[in-house]
């Protein structure tokens, strides 16, 4: 299937002269939610005001559906949803209001019953005639999401959706993600929370510096990118790591009283058996096993801080 | 949304309407300052200028004075009105952001445009005609061509509107917006002739003024009331659009090259 989103040799230069897009190639999937996730200043704001038209880009191009994103803009826009960072909302407009005016302008005529089943799942019915600078924070970005989804596009960018959100509103908004796939529409989200990413995304993008590091279906990379870590709690503490059991690269915790093992799950010998038969060999006893999978968050912080130090 | 894309529009009118829509819902909200102020004003003047002055000077070229300022009146207020309303328009999204929007709309340049300039000239119309309104109350007011005179009225407001947005979209603050109209505009419609005669000068003035576009595009406007004035009605016509074509030249790149709009 051709992708939604093809994104080639993208640059972008700010007038500041700082780069922050360095070449993004990128292709996203008819349907899928798509994670980006990076940290503070890697180019994901850019790289989203780039395809969405409010960043012109250095060099590359982006194609929306087929649509080149600069020469057939309005095909290419009036596909899109954007719900940007940053909570910039009227003040003085009615919620119901503010809603209908982004439908009339991506060109889509008044569908008011369209308008008030958007209102109702976002919960923001019961204020549509509420002026929006008395909204709470949290209802403005609901607002946001609103107004994006207003024109029904197949494609929506979410920019941090859940910055500054609480436990409620973010679960709703999942939800409601869920939901908007299940209708077939292709999600970008970017997220620093990675549990989020974990849960929601079908694929994960990792930016940084303005280069895509590495783009992988969120299982594969798990599994790829998957360490195990043994703890072993021991019935006495020990002083050091005896010398036999230097291979292993230990590393001893816990005041001596727990050894750490860290092995990759997917290696043809894991090591473990050989390690607890020669735990046994040496008299060293333990109390307790456990094993744990790193999280995304763990693969993610290493795979920036290891690329950054090479 | 799982219904397959509609192909979109050749020329987003339901966009334009929407952002026409939003502007006027925006004057809404101020209807009776809106209102209030071109009356009080206008009526001020009258007394100052039409009986304070008029009461010594009953005639200019043959009209009384009272009626001779009307022209001069609702131009100050045409150009004041549709540069503020243009340029706020604009500035507004740019200040708190949501101008995002209208970026990653389908709307092209002149779509947005359109809906702005159209909102901003519409309501410094409405202004214009509330003067005339109130200012017959005062004194009596014949408009000799009253189709061109309307007709000069759109273009003189669009220009002005035009000229609005781009100082919407150069200014950095909302003191720049104020700074433009207070010390270039308001002051070349006084010096312009608005409520005097170019005839009445001494010369080198007389000579000077007629280096101030401001002072055709009165005497043009005048010209549709009286049927007279003090320079040719061909000659503040071509003014007035070479004016509206340098405007609307400068929206035109600040389009195409995204000048304080886009990164
Ligand atoms: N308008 C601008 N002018 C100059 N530099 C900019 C501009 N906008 C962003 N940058 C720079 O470009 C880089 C990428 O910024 P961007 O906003 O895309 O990052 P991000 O990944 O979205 O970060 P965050 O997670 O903090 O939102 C940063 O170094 C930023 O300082
Ligand atoms: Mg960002």
């Amino acid at each position: 299937m051709q992708p939604i989103i093809s994104i080639r040799g993208l640059e972008k230069t700010y007038a500041s002269g700082h780069q922050a897009l360095k070449g993004v190639d990128l292709d996203i999937n008819r349907g899928e939610i798509f994670a980006l996730l990076g940290p503070n200043g890697a180019g994901k704001t850019t790289l989203i005001g780039a395809i969405c038209g409010l960043v012109t880009a250095t060099a590359g191009t982006v194609t929306v559906d087929g649509h080149d994103n600069v020469r057939a803009y309005r095909e290419a826009r009036s596909r899109i949803g954007l719900v940007p960072q940053e909570l910039n909302t009227d003040a003085f407009e009615p919620v119901g209001a503010t809603v209908r005016f982004s439908r009339g302008l991506f060109g889509r005529s008044p569908d008011p019953a369209l308008i008030e089943q958007l209102l109702r799942d976002l919960s923001l019915w019961d204020k549509r005639d509420a002026i929006i600078k008395e909204l709470s924070g949290g209802m403005k970005r609901r607002v946001m999401i609103a107004k994006a989804l207003s024109h029904e596009p197949e494609i929506l960018f979410l920019d941090e959706p859940t910055a500054g959100v609480d436990v409620e509103l973010r679960r709703d908004m999942w939800n409601m993600v869920r939901k908007l796939r299940e209708r077939g529409v292709t999600i970008i989200l970017t997220t620093h929370y990675i549990e989020e990413a974990e849960e929601m995304a079908d694929r994960i993008g990792v930016i940084d510096g303005g280069k895509l590091m590495l783009v992988e279906e969120k299982h594969a990379l798990m599994k790829k990118l998957g360490r195990k870590e043994l703890t072993v709690q021991l019935a006495e503490p020990l002083a050091a790591i005896p010398p036999e059991l230097a291979d292993w690269k230990l590393e001893l915790i816990a005041d001596g009283r727990e050894l750490r093992y860290v092995f990759d799950r997917h290696a043809e010998r894991t090591g473990v058996p050989s390690l607890l038969a020669r735990m046994r060999d040496l008299g060293i006893n333990f109390s307790d096993l456990n094993t744990h999978q790193s999280s995304l968050e763990e693969i993610f912080v290493g795979l920036v801080h290891g690329k950054r130090a090479a | 949304m799982n219904s397959p894309h509609l192909a979109a529009p050749r020329f987003n009118w339901q966009g334009v309407w929407a952002l026409y829509r939003f502007e006027m819902h925006r004057f809404r909200r101020t209807l009776w300052t809106g209102l209030a102020v071109p009356v009080i004003t206008t009526s001020l003047y009258f007394i100052v200028f039409g009986s304070a002055i008029g009461s010594r000077m009953t005639e200019v070229s043959g009209i009384p004075y009272g009626s001779f300022i009307v022209p001069g009146l609702m131009m100050l207020s045409l150009f004041q009105e549709s540069t503020f309303n243009g340029a706020f328009g604009i500035h507004m999204p740019r200040f708190t952001g949501t101008i995002y929007e209208l970026l990653s709309a389908p709307m092209s340049a002149f779509e947005t445009v359109l809906g702005y300039v159209g909102a901003a000239a519409t309501k410094a119309m409405l202004v214009a005609a509330i003067i005339l309104v109130t200012a017959n109350l005062f004194v009596d007011v014949q408009v000799e061509h009253p189709v061109i005179m309307l007709a000069y009225l759109v273009l003189v407001a669009c220009t002005f509107s035009l000229f609005g947005f781009v100082l919407g979209i150069w200014a950095k603050g909302f003191e720049q917006l104020q700074v433009i109209p207070l010390l270039i505009v308001t002051p070349l419609t006084f010096l312009g002739g608005a409520f005097y005669s170019l005839d009445m000068l001494p010369e080198p003035w007389r000579t000077v003024t007629l280096f101030n576009p401001i002072a055709y595009l009165i005497n043009g406007f005048r010209w549709t009331f009286f049927g007279q004035a003090d320079v040719s009605p061909l000659a503040s016509l071509a003014v007035t659009a070479a004016f509206f074509a340098i405007c609307l030249g400068t929206v035109w790149w600040i389009f195409r090259t995204g000048y304080r709009l886009k990164n």
